[in-house]
């Protein structure tokens, strides 16, 4: 539960960019607008592409103390 | 046992037996003169007490006999039987000696009805649910595309949890996958299960939950049968793929799953999406901004042009205007030129300085002046007056 949360998450980051899609693909939208949306879609999707090959899934372990607070460990099974 | 007591000496009033000593004897009649049997009949009277014992007679058409079964013997079935219901019973005969009564003591009983008991009970359990909407297909959640947290529940050394995390991680690196242990057979494992699902609904950010096993035996099935699990996993407040019943064996577990998977491994795959597939998205995706944005700036330009055109058009058409006003002045400057009137006859008097003379009082005697005639000028002098 330590775990940082970032900005925003693959899924969100994707919605983003489906959103970008469809808004450029649309019919109303200035070039000035539609510049800064294709810029936004190639970083975002720079990210995503990024994040695919770096990650590494994690697995952990859920487990209660004796006050049964949660708490989550790595897992070695 | 009372093997002290001589029969014979009982013919008379001296050598009466207490009742304690006839039936303590009775039962040890019955007992030595019965192994275990297996009894069938018709299930009448049932009871269950408080202290978890059943109590019932069994029947057929011409006779009766009670029957008890303890809460020990009994807690491995699922379900009591009914009245009415055809069973066999697996019990020794015996006397209960406070109440003098012959009786059987009932260590297994099956139902003599298609699927028996286990049926019975799992009928009962989803009515209940059906009852309270669980099993309605409108419940079922779409899986979230892209999972980051998912919580598996399943025991932590069986095949399964191997399984699902195998082929979780290979598909979908972004994937933490939280493990939350639990028993899924044998005595008590429903309770343990339970609490289980109460500890994934208190993790954060969890997307999905997949509960699982590997193979059993039917009868091992059964803790995922039990309406309290079926209504704990209906209770997660993320979308669950159930994992655990067999391909002819559905479990209540799996019918109020929002999504039920074959094997831990087919439950992983419809967890996550595969990397490559998702990579190749994003490519389809990379090449629809590309198009956006050329027919984006496409229609930008095309739009510069029609309004050049325009533009153009407009001022064509105003020179063209003014153009014929122009010509049609030219014209009326035309009309009025003094040239034309001389033409029709005038003439026009000037001085030598070329001040034009209109009145009498400019022509003093003996003043020289010229005439404009319409093909020349004539030179002229006052004369008397």
């Amino acid at each position: 539960m330590a775990r940082a949360r970032e900005p925003l998450n693959f899924a969100q980051q994707l919605d983003r960019l489906e959103e970008i899609v469809r808004r450029l693909e649309g019919q109303d939208l200035d070039l000035d607008e539609a510049l800064k949306l294709f810029e936004e879609g190639i970083e975002r999707l720079r990210e995503a592409r990024e994040r695919l090959t770096a990650a590494e899934a994690q697995v952990k372990q859920v487990l209660t103390d004796h006050a049964g607070r949660l708490k989550v460990e790595d897992f070695d099974g | 046992m009372g093997q002290g007591l001589d029969l014979f000496a009982a013919v008379s009033t001296e050598g009466a037996w207490t009742v304690t000593q006839v039936t303590r004897r009775a039962r040890a009649v019955v007992e030595a003169g019965f192994p275990p049997v297996w009894v069938r009949g018709e299930v009448s009277g049932f009871k269950a007490w408080q202290s978890g014992h059943w109590y019932f007679a069994l029947r057929d058409r011409s006779a009766q006999i009670r029957c008890v079964m303890f809460q020990k013997d009994n807690r491995r079935l699922p379900a009591p039987p009914g009245d009415g219901m055809q069973v066999f019973v697996f019990a020794r005969p015996t006397v209960w000696e406070e109440k003098g009564e012959f009786r059987l003591t009932v260590v297994d009983l099956l139902s003599t009805e298609a699927g028996g008991l286990w049926q019975l009970a799992f009928e009962r359990a989803k009515a209940a649910l059906a009852k309270d909407g669980l099993l309605d297909p409108a419940r079922r959640r779409p899986l979230p595309r892209y999972p980051h947290r998912i919580a598996l529940v399943t025991s932590p050394d069986g095949a399964a949890l191997r399984d699902i995390i195998a082929v979780a991680a290979r598909r979908w690196p972004l994937a933490e996958l939280l493990v939350v242990p639990t028993r899924v057979q044998g005595d008590g494992a429903e309770d343990e299960i339970c609490a289980a699902l109460g500890l994934v609904c208190r993790l954060d950010g969890l997307d999905l939950a997949i509960i699982g096993r590997g193979g059993g035996s039917r009868e091992d099935l059964w803790t995922f049968n039990h309406e309290r699990v079926a209504r704990a996993v209906a209770a997660l407040p993320v979308p669950v793929i159930s994992a655990v019943g067999h391909e002819t064996d559905i479990t209540l577990c799996d019918l109020v799953a929002d999504v039920r998977a074959p094997t831990p491994s087919a439950a992983a795959e419809a967890a996550t999406p595969d990397r490559a597939d998702v990579l190749i998205e994003l490519d389809r995706l990379g090449a629809r901004l590309a198009r956006g944005l050329a027919a984006r700036s496409g229609r930008v330009a095309e739009r510069l042009d029609r309004s050049f055109d325009r533009l153009t058009g407009t001022l064509e058409r105003r020179l063209e205007r003014h153009r014929h006003q122009l010509a049609g002045l030219a014209g009326r400057l035309d009309a009025l030129s003094p040239l034309r009137i001389l033409e029709r006859g005038y003439a026009l008097a000037r001085d030598a300085e070329g001040r034009v003379l209109k009145r009498v009082a400019q022509f003093p005697e003996g003043l020289a002046f010229r005439l404009r005639v319409t093909d020349g000028e004539v030179a002229t002098r006052v004369e008397g007056s």
